[in-house]
């Protein structure tokens, strides 16, 4: 069984989802950036969203979660536009910090 | 309302304003104006409001109840009393403690008395007591570097006790059970503790205030077994319950033992109470701390300790008069009679003017316990009035004496006549009146003079007829009352000359010597008017004490009795005999006899000073002796008691000292060592546990700290290799389960 043989289906959603998660982690692993790192962790949280909506499509996945799906999906997308205000907020205080918004000179809390 | 209602409303009020005055003084007392000056007018105008509502209840009761001549043409109707119940503070199955009052005309007397007298004397304070409102500075006081104490005024604190007394005194009064009477007894006695121990930094007053409390503590426990004997066996302490049982109606009023009691308890009850009145009106052998008791300001002495409380003992025979059997009555009468004699001769020697008055009052309080014990009730009380307005009078003038010349020994004064031309024609009159200056009866004319005449000739004339209704021992209470007047006319006089009279012997003081200001020679006048006229009746009526009194003889006592169970041949002579013109004359002549007698040897010595006291002194040596040491009952006494307990005292702390401390340090070493093996456990083994753990976690620290780099990209790799690490993890267990399962 091949996932390109295959009609479009649930496990395509999620290889999708999978691919954009691990995009999002490498790019806040690599990016010494501070907006790279939040672009990162928008990917994550939309590999995770695709995710649920997948899970949540009736036609993909008729004994699945039903609009639960969706609805998780809606409440991620409000808490990702209020984190990245914060996140924002923070990348502008670190800025004055620092003068830079390089994250590895941030290592004031370094044990 | 009627007149059940409206006196004794009046007396309420005038009872509880004393002690509003005492309230407000004692919780503003010091903001009271600058050093607490208004308070002494707070304490004046609550008792002579007081004043004018007992002497209101006392109009009121006249009106109502004139004094009318009895039918048998002897003396007055008697008028039974007003008695009921203010307040019930508690019930004990048959005990029941009440607030009550048993007023009769005697009630409203002592009331108009402690008033009015209580008045004068809080008005002569402000004189008196006038360098108490800036700090005060005791001659007689040494502190600690040698210099004489400074201390703040207590011109408040005087009108607060003042107060306090006032409304003791009334209420011991005004009450209607014995329960309430001995609440007010203690009362008064600590009134007269806290103000004899007014300068309390003196050591002598100190002293002299426990010697009160606890020699009146001695009375006290007899009272208390009196009570005890009336209500374990009568069920009651209500005063008309108690009369009516001891004297129904259906004896006629005559002395019976009731159900439930016997006849030596009867006795027991009536010696008990008293054997109270004995330490409160300073009786022989209790009459020891009257004298010290001198150490008070003046003003007190005057009030307490002259005029009203030592008073409220023979107050309180009077009261309980038709309990008392004829061989209680006989005890009254040797305890008064030794009393009257004792303290006249220890007068004579005195030096210190408070001193002689002092055992003035002891002697006069023994003439109105002889009065009673003879059966002589009229007499006995009508002396307490007289007696009240005379001392008082003389207490107080004395006073003005002491705060003119700074001292109170009379070698030290005369002459004073020239520079206090009021108090000593005050003090002259006080003499006249306790020494009984009066026209005996003459020409078929009845007997006319100062209130001490008609007091004190009433109380002989009793123990003339005592002695010749009981032939053999009776005359020796009428010759010993004579000697005792002859004596108090002497010693009168001689402190009047010693004071007034001749050159002045210490020119310094005589020259600082002035008139006291007019608040302390206004009361003077007043008590001195008094002292006149005090037994007098208005002329054409019958408004006077002794028809006032009359009114409230207890029921069946003017008969008299004759005998008790015990001794038979005592007869108790009825009082109104003793007012028959032939006893009467007799009676009077041998006293006026004496009294002026008195009078002369006192001219001789100490007026004239044809004879010389030095010569007596030494002629009579033993005499003088036994009288300047008081009879050695300060002596006595400190052996057979203070002395004793000192040493019980001295047991007892050995006690304390070698068992009992012993024992206390024993424990506290013992708790030490235990305590030190405690420690050596604590710090071996659980502290080194305590420590390693501590040690461990802290060595931990240092490693897991090198794990937080600061670094935000490795922890995201961490997390990403960590989410890796558990999915890898959970897969191979899941397929190790699902295989195994």
């Amino acid at each position: 069984m091949s996932l390109i043989t295959e009609p479009i289906g649930l496990p395509h959603f999620l290889v999708v989802g999978a691919v954009l998660f691990v995009c999002g982690v490498l790019c806040m692993a690599t990016k010494r950036n501070v907006l790279g790192v939040l672009m990162g962790i928008e990917l994550v949280l939309n590999g995770a969203n695709l995710n649920f909506v997948a899970f949540g499509a009736k036609e993909l996945n008729p004994n699945g979660i039903g609009l639960d799906g969706q609805m998780i999906a809606l409440f991620v997308i409000v808490l990702a536009a209020a984190e990245a205000a914060v996140a924002l907020a923070i990348a502008l205080s670190y800025y004055h910090a620092h003068a830079t918004v390089d994250v590895d000179r941030g290592d004031e809390l370094k044990g | 309302m009627d007149i059940n209602s409206i006196i004794p409303t009046l007396l309420a009020l005038a009872w509880l304003l004393p002690l509003a005055s005492f309230a407000a003084i004692l919780l503003v007392g010091p903001r009271m104006g600058r050093a607490g000056k208004y308070a002494g007018y707070v304490a004046t105008g609550a008792i002579v409001v007081s004043c004018f509502l007992s002497f209101a209840a006392l109009a009121v009761w006249l009106f109502n109840h004139y004094p009318h001549e009895a039918h048998g043409g002897h003396g007055y109707e008697i008028v039974g009393p007003i008695s009921g119940e203010w307040y019930s503070l508690a019930e004990f199955g048959g005990l029941r403690l009440t607030i009550g009052y048993y007023i009769d005309s005697l009630t409203l007397a002592m009331f108009c008395m402690v008033t009015l007298v209580g008045a004068c004397i809080h008005v002569y304070s402000f004189g008196y007591m006038h360098e108490e409102l800036h700090d005060v500075t005791d001659p007689l006081v040494t502190t600690s570097d040698g210099r004489p104490l400074r201390r703040k005024g207590r011109y408040h604190r005087f009108f607060q006790y003042f107060s306090l007394f006032c409304f003791s005194m009334l209420g011991l009064v005004v009450a209607g059970n014995a329960a309430m009477v001995f609440v007010f007894w203690e009362l008064v006695g600590i009134c007269s503790y806290l103000l004899i121990g007014f300068y309390h930094e003196r050591r002598s007053a100190s002293n002299a205030g426990n010697k009160a409390f606890i020699v009146n503590r001695v009375g006290d426990f007899g009272f208390i077994i009196g009570l005890m004997a009336l209500w374990g066996s009568l069920g009651t302490f209500s005063f008309g319950e108690i009369f009516n049982q001891v004297r129904p109606v259906a004896s006629e009023h005559h002395l019976i033992v009731p159900g439930g009691m016997s006849y030596w308890l009867l006795i027991v009850a009536g010696l008990g109470v008293f054997c109270g009145c004995v330490g409160k009106s300073a009786q022989f052998p209790l009459h020891v701390w009257l004298p010290d008791a001198m150490e008070g300001p003046t003003p007190v002495s005057a009030l307490i300790h002259a005029a009203t409380m030592v008073a409220a003992g023979v107050y309180l025979v009077g009261r309980f008069f038709p309990v008392f059997t004829p061989e209680v009555l006989l005890v009254i009468a040797i305890v008064g009679c030794i009393t009257l004699f004792m303290a006249a001769t220890i007068a004579i020697t005195a030096t210190d003017i408070k001193r002689v008055l002092a055992y003035s009052t002891v002697s006069q309080l023994g003439y109105m316990m002889l009065a009673l014990g003879l059966g002589g009730w009229l007499a006995g009380i009508l002396h307490l009035f007289t007696h009240a307005c005379f001392k008082s009078l003389l207490f107080l003038c004395s006073g003005s004496v002491i705060h003119a010349c700074g001292t109170n020994e009379m070698p030290e004064m005369g002459g004073l006549r020239r520079k206090m031309p009021i108090t000593s024609i005050t003090m002259l009159i006080g003499c006249l009146a306790i020494a009984g200056a009066g026209i005996p009866t003459m020409f078929g004319l009845p007997g006319f003079g100062f209130s001490g005449f008609h007091s004190k000739d009433s109380i002989m004339a009793q123990g003339l007829l005592f002695g010749s209704s009981n032939p053999g021992f009776g005359m020796i209470f009428f010759y010993a009352a004579l000697i005792g007047a002859g004596i108090t006319s002497f010693y009168m006089f001689r402190l009047w000359y010693m004071t007034f009279a001749g050159r002045p012997r210490n020119e310094q003081r005589y020259a600082h010597a002035h008139e006291s200001p007019l608040s302390m020679t206004g009361p003077l006048m007043v008590l001195a008017v008094l002292a006149i006229v005090a037994a007098w009746s208005l002329p054409g009526t019958e408004l006077g004490l002794k028809p006032l009194l009359e009114q409230a003889r207890p029921l069946g006592t003017a008969e008299g009795a004759a005998g008790g169970m015990l001794l038979a041949n005592v007869t108790v002579p009825s009082e109104h005999l003793a007012h028959e013109p032939a006893n009467a004359a007799r009676a009077e002549w041998s006293s006026f006899a004496v009294a002026l007698f008195g009078f002369l040897l006192a001219t001789a010595f100490y007026g004239l000073r044809k004879l010389d006291p030095a010569d007596a002194r030494r002629t009579f040596s033993p005499l003088y002796k036994l009288f300047y040491h008081k009879w050695w009952f300060d002596e006595l006494y400190g052996f057979l008691f203070i002395r004793q307990v000192l040493r019980i005292s001295d047991w007892v702390a050995a006690i304390d000292k070698y068992v009992i401390d012993y024992l206390a340090d024993g424990s506290a070493k013992v708790t030490v060592i235990v305590s030190r093996a405690d420690d050596w456990i604590d710090r071996i083994f659980v502290d080194s546990a305590v420590d390693l753990t501590a040690r461990w976690t802290y060595s931990l620290g240092i490693q897991l700290r090198r794990l937080q780099t600061g670094n935000v990209r490795q922890y995201v790799m961490w997390l990403a290799v960590g989410l890796v690490a558990m999915f890898v993890l959970v897969n191979l267990y899941w397929n190790y389960a699902m295989a195994g399962g």
